[in-house]
C-alpha cells in the first residue's frame, strides 16, 4: 500500500478522497501475517490444507485448529485472526443449521457462502466495528451431482469461485506452485499429497520456526462428508511433502 | 366474577352479532391429541448390549396408512433411539436431535452425546412442553452404550413418555408391548440367566422377534413389517434392514363355528 | 355468561355433515345461536375431496376432483385443487379451502424468495418442508392435509403427504382426502413403480373416478395435472367423460 491512511483509516465507514476503505485494506493485511491455508478443487472432491503456525512449543499439539467442519458437507479453512475466524465459523454453522430446519436438507454451498459474505460485509459499513481480519475458504462435494465446488470470502466481503485458492502469507508462492498443477484431472489422494507438499515448500523456515500440518477432505470417497486427516493418511501426505521438499532444495542447490 | 367481562365484551363487541364470538368459541385449547400414530416399541437389554424394535407403520386412527415409516434412529455410533405415538411430534423432536448431532460432528472433539444424557435430555423437553399442556404426544426408549459411574462401559435403556415420566430399565416397552411383550421378555431372560447363564445379542433378538409376532397377531395397530437395532456395548450401532412377521395361522383350521 | 358457551349441544345436523364438537378445530364448531340454521351457511367450506399423485419415469402426476362442499351443499362444483407453488411444483389441497388456500399461499412466497436467493429452482423436499412447518405448527388451529409433488433436478419426481398432524413422508403414490379411504384397495393393487406417463395418468384417472363416484364430498370432475423436466401439463376431464365402472 502506497499511500498512508491521513486520517482516513480510522473508521470502516469512511471512504478516503481516492475512493478507498482502509480499514478493509488494513484487513487484509492481517491475513498475511498468518500461516498459508490452500485448498484445491480436484475431479472428485476438495482438499484443504492449512500451515499453523506454532507460535510457543508450550501448546499441545493440535491446539487451535484452522480446518473446520460447518455442517457434515461443508468444510472451511481459515487464515487470519483466529478469534475473528471462528465468529465467522459460527456464523456459517449458523446458516447451514438454520437452513436445514427449514428446508430440510443440505445447504448449498452457494448458499451459505453468500450469507456469510454477507454478514462479513456487514462489518465493513459502520464505524462502531471493524472488519473481519480473516478469509475462509469454504468446500463441498455434491454427491448426486458428482460436482466438487469451492469459494472463498475476503474481508470485503467479496465471494469467488475457485479451482486452487491460497490465503495467508505465502499466498503468492502458493499459487505458483498450484499452477504447476492439472487441478481439476486430479483426485483427492493426489491432491492431498500435492497440497501438504505445497504447505512445505511455501513454510518459511527462517521466519517462522516450526508449523503443524493440517489437513482435511471431502469428495465421492467420503461420501460427501467433510473429514480431518488423521493417522496414516496423514503421515504419508506429509512424508510425500517432506521427501519432495528435501528433492527441491538439493535442486536448488545443484543449479547454484 | 368470573363473567364480569362478559357482558360488557358483548355490549361493546364491533364483531358481526351473527359471527360467534371469540368468547364463544371457549378457552384455547392446547391439548393435542396425536394424528399419525406408531405403535409399540420393545427395547431388551442383553449380554454386551441392547436391542431395540419397533415396526414401520404410522397408523392414521384405524387407517394403517403409512406402511414405511421407520420408527427407529441412529443418534450417532452408540445411540439408538425408538419412538412410540405422534410420528410428527417424532419428526419434530428428530429434527432437533440430528442437528444436535451434526453440531456435535462439527465440533469433532471426539464427543458424542451419550444416551444417558439423550434420555435425561428428553425428560426435560418432554415434561416442559406438557406444563404448557400441550404435549409432544410420544414415548421413547433411549438405548446406548455408556460409561457408569465407574467409568466402565456399559449398557444404557431408558424410557420416557409425553408426560416426561421416566426410568430405566433393561426390559422396556410401551404401549400394548407393556402388556403383551414384557412378560415374555421377562421370562425369556430369567429362565436364560437363572443359572448364571447369559443372554447373547442372538437370544435377544430372538425374544424381541418372538414378541413382534405376538404385537401383530394381538395388536391391530401392529404391522408385519418392522425393524431391530442392536446396540452393543463395545461397538458400533446398527438398524437392520427391516423383516417380516412370519406367524403361524394352522390354529385356523381347527376352529369351526363359535361356540 | 354467554349461552352458548356450553358446547355440548347435540348435534342435529349430523347427518348433512354440519361441524361437530371435535377438539381439533375451533373453528369448525358452530355456536348455539346458529344451530338453527342450515349447514351451507354455517359450515366451514371444505374440500372434501379425493386427491391422488404418483411417481412415474419422469415425473409425478397429480389429480384431484372438483367439488367444494358446505356442509352438503355444493358450493364450488368446478373448483381447482391443484394449485402451483413453483414452476415445478404443485401442491393438492384438503380440509379447510381457507386454511390451505392461505397456507399455499405462504409457501408460494416463500419458496418464490428462496429460488431468488439460492439461484436455482427449488427442491421438492424444500416444498415439503415448509408446508410441513407451517402445518405442524399450527396443526391445533388448521385442518389441512396436502400432497406436495413435484420435479427436480437432484432426485426426479417426487410425492410427499403432509397429512393433518403435520407429519412429512415421501411416498411412491399417495392418495388424501376423505375420497381416498375408498380407493386404498384400488391403489395398493394397482400402482406399480416405473409407470409410462400415459400408464400413470390413466391409474390416477381411473383412483380419482372410484373415489368421487363413492365419497358424496368428492365429485364433479377429474383435473390432472403431470409434471416433468419440461414443467408442467394440465388438463381436466369433463364428469360425462370420465371412465366407467360396475354401477350396480
Amino acid at each position: 500500500m502506497s499511500s498512508i491512511g491521513t486520517g482516513y483509516d480510522l473508521s470502516a465507514s469512511q471512504f478516503s478522497p481516492d475512493g478507498r476503505v482502509f480499514q478493509v485494506e488494513y484487513a487484509q493485511k492481517a491475513i498475511e501475517n498468518s500461516g498459508t491455508a490452500v485448498a484445491l478443487l480436484g475431479k472428485d472432491g476438495v482438499v484443504f490444507a492449512v500451515e499453523k503456525l506454532v507460535t510457543s512449543k508450550l501448546y499441545e499439539p493440535g491446539a487451535n485448529r484452522r480446518l473446520f467442519s460447518v455442517d457434515r458437507h461443508i468444510g472451511m479453512g481459515i487464515s487470519g485472526l483466529l478469534a475473528d475466524a471462528r465468529q465467522i465459523v459460527e456464523t456459517a454453522r449458523t446458516e447451514a443449521s438454520n437452513y436445514r430446519g427449514e428446508y430440510g436438507g443440505d445447504a448449498p454451498l452457494r448458499y451459505v457462502t453468500d450469507r456469510v459474505a454477507m454478514y462479513m460485509h456487514a462489518y465493513t459499513l459502520y464505524s462502531a466495528v471493524r472488519p473481519f481480519g480473516c478469509s475462509v475458504i469454504l468446500g463441498t462435494y455434491n454427491v448426486p451431482e458428482k460436482k466438487p465446488e469451492m469459494y472463498m470470502i475476503d474481508p470485503s466481503g467479496v465471494y469467488l469461485g475457485y479451482l486452487g485458492c491460497a490465503v495467508g502469507k505465502a499466498k503468492q508462492a502458493a499459487k505458483t506452485e498450484m499452477e504447476k498443477l492439472q487441478l481439476s484431472d486430479m483426485t483427492c489422494k493426489q491432491l492431498l499429497k500435492e497440497a501438504a507438499k505445497i504447505i512445505y515448500i511455501v513454510h518459511d523456515e527462517v521466519k517462522d520456526k516450526s508449523f503443524e500440518l493440517e489437513l482435511s477432505w471431502i469428495g465421492e470417497h467420503t461420501n460427501g462428508r467433510h473429514e480431518r486427516i488423521t493417522g496414516e493418511v496423514f503421515t504419508e501426505a506429509e512424508a510425500y511433502a517432506k521427501a519432495a521438499l528435501d528433492e527441491e532444495s538439493d535442486s536448488e542447490i545443484d543449479e547454484s | 366474577m368470573a363473567n364480569a367481562q362478559g357482558p360488557s365484551f358483548e355490549r361493546f363487541s364491533t364483531s358481526i352479532p351473527t359471527m360467534p364470538s371469540a368468547a364463544a368459541l371457549g378457552p384455547m385449547k392446547r391439548t393435542q391429541t396425536p394424528v399419525s400414530t406408531g405403535t409399540s416399541v420393545l427395547g431388551l437389554r442383553y449380554d454386551g448390549g441392547i436391542v431395540l424394535a419397533a415396526d414401520t407403520l404410522a397408523s392414521y386412527g384405524s387407517l394403517l396408512r403409512y406402511r414405511d415409516c421407520t420408527r427407529l434412529h441412529k443418534v450417532n455410533d452408540n445411540t439408538v433411539i425408538a419412538c412410540m405415538g405422534d410420528y410428527a411430534d417424532f419428526q419434530y423432536l428428530l429434527s432437533i436431535i440430528e442437528q444436535k448431532a451434526i453440531t456435535e460432528d462439527c465440533m469433532d472433539d471426539g464427543f458424542n452425546i451419550t444416551a444417558r444424557s439423550l434420555h435425561s435430555w428428553l425428560t426435560r423437553v418432554l415434561y416442559n412442553k406438557r406444563c404448557k399442556f400441550d404435549p409432544l404426544w410420544t414415548t421413547f426408549l433411549v438405548a446406548g452404550s455408556d460409561m457408569d459411574d465407574d467409568g466402565q462401559k456399559t449398557e444404557f435403556l431408558g424410557y420416557v413418555d409425553k408426560l416426561g415420566t421416566a426410568y430405566k430399565d433393561g426390559i422396556i416397552a410401551t404401549g400394548y408391548g407393556s402388556m403383551l411383550a414384557t412378560p415374555l421378555m421377562r421370562e425369556a431372560v430369567e429362565a436364560k440367566t437363572k443359572d448364571g447363564g447369559q443372554l447373547t445379542e442372538q437370544d435377544a433378538i430372538n425374544v424381541i422377534n418372538d414378541c413382534m409376532k405376538i404385537l401383530y397377531y394381538r395388536d391391530a395397530r401392529a404391522h408385519f413389517r418392522y425393524e431391530i437395532a442392536v446396540i452393543p456395548t463395545t461397538g458400533s450401532a446398527r438398524i437392520e434392514a427391516p423383516v417380516e412377521v412370519k406367524g403361524d395361522w394352522q390354529v385356523a383350521h381347527l376352529i369351526r363355528g363359535y361356540e | 355468561m354467554n349461552s352458548y358457551l356450553t358446547d355440548n349441544v347435540p348435534n342435529r345436523f349430523a347427518c348433512l355433515g354440519l361441524g361437530t364438537n371435535s377438539p381439533q378445530s375451533l373453528t369448525k364448531r358452530p355456536a348455539a345461536s346458529l344451530r338453527d340454521m342450515p349447514d351451507w351457511l354455517t359450515s366451514e367450506h371444505s374440500t372434501g375431496t379425493s386427491l391422488m399423485a404418483a411417481e412415474f419415469d419422469g415425473g409425478v402426476v397429480i389429480g384431484a376432483d372438483t367439488r367444494t362442499t358446505t356442509g352438503a351443499y355444493v358450493a364450488n362444483r368446478v373448483t381447482d385443487k391443484l394449485t402451483r407453488v413453483t414452476d415445478r411444483i404443485y401442491c393438492c389441497r384438503s380440509g379447510s379451502a381457507a386454511d390451505t388456500q392461505a397456507i399455499a399461499d405462504v409457501v408460494t412466497y416463500h419458496l418464490e424468495f428462496h429460488e431468488i436467493e439460492t439461484g436455482e429452482p427449488a427442491l421438492v423436499r424444500s416444498a415439503a418442508a415448509v408446508f410441513k412447518d407451517i402445518c405442524y405448527n399450527y396443526r391445533d388451529q388448521m385442518s389441512a392435509g396436502i400432497i406436495v409433488a413435484g420435479w427436480d433436478s437432484r432426485h426426479g419426481g417426487q410425492v410427499y403427504s403432509v397429512p393433518i398432524g403435520g407429519m412429512v413422508v415421501r411416498q411412491p403414490v399417495t392418495i388424501g382426502g376423505s375420497g381416498s379411504t375408498f380407493i386404498y384397495g384400488y391403489v395398493d393393487s394397482t400402482f406399480k413403480p416405473k409407470m409410462t406417463r400415459e400408464e400413470c395418468e390413466q391409474f390416477v384417472l381411473n383412483g380419482l373416478t372410484l373415489a368421487l363416484s363413492r365419497d358424496g364430498s368428492s365429485g364433479g370432475c377429474v383435473r390432472l395435472g403431470t409434471i416433468t423436466k419440461d414443467g408442467v401439463d394440465r388438463r381436466v376431464v369433463l364428469h360425462n367423460d370420465l371412465p366407467k365402472f360396475y354401477e350396480g
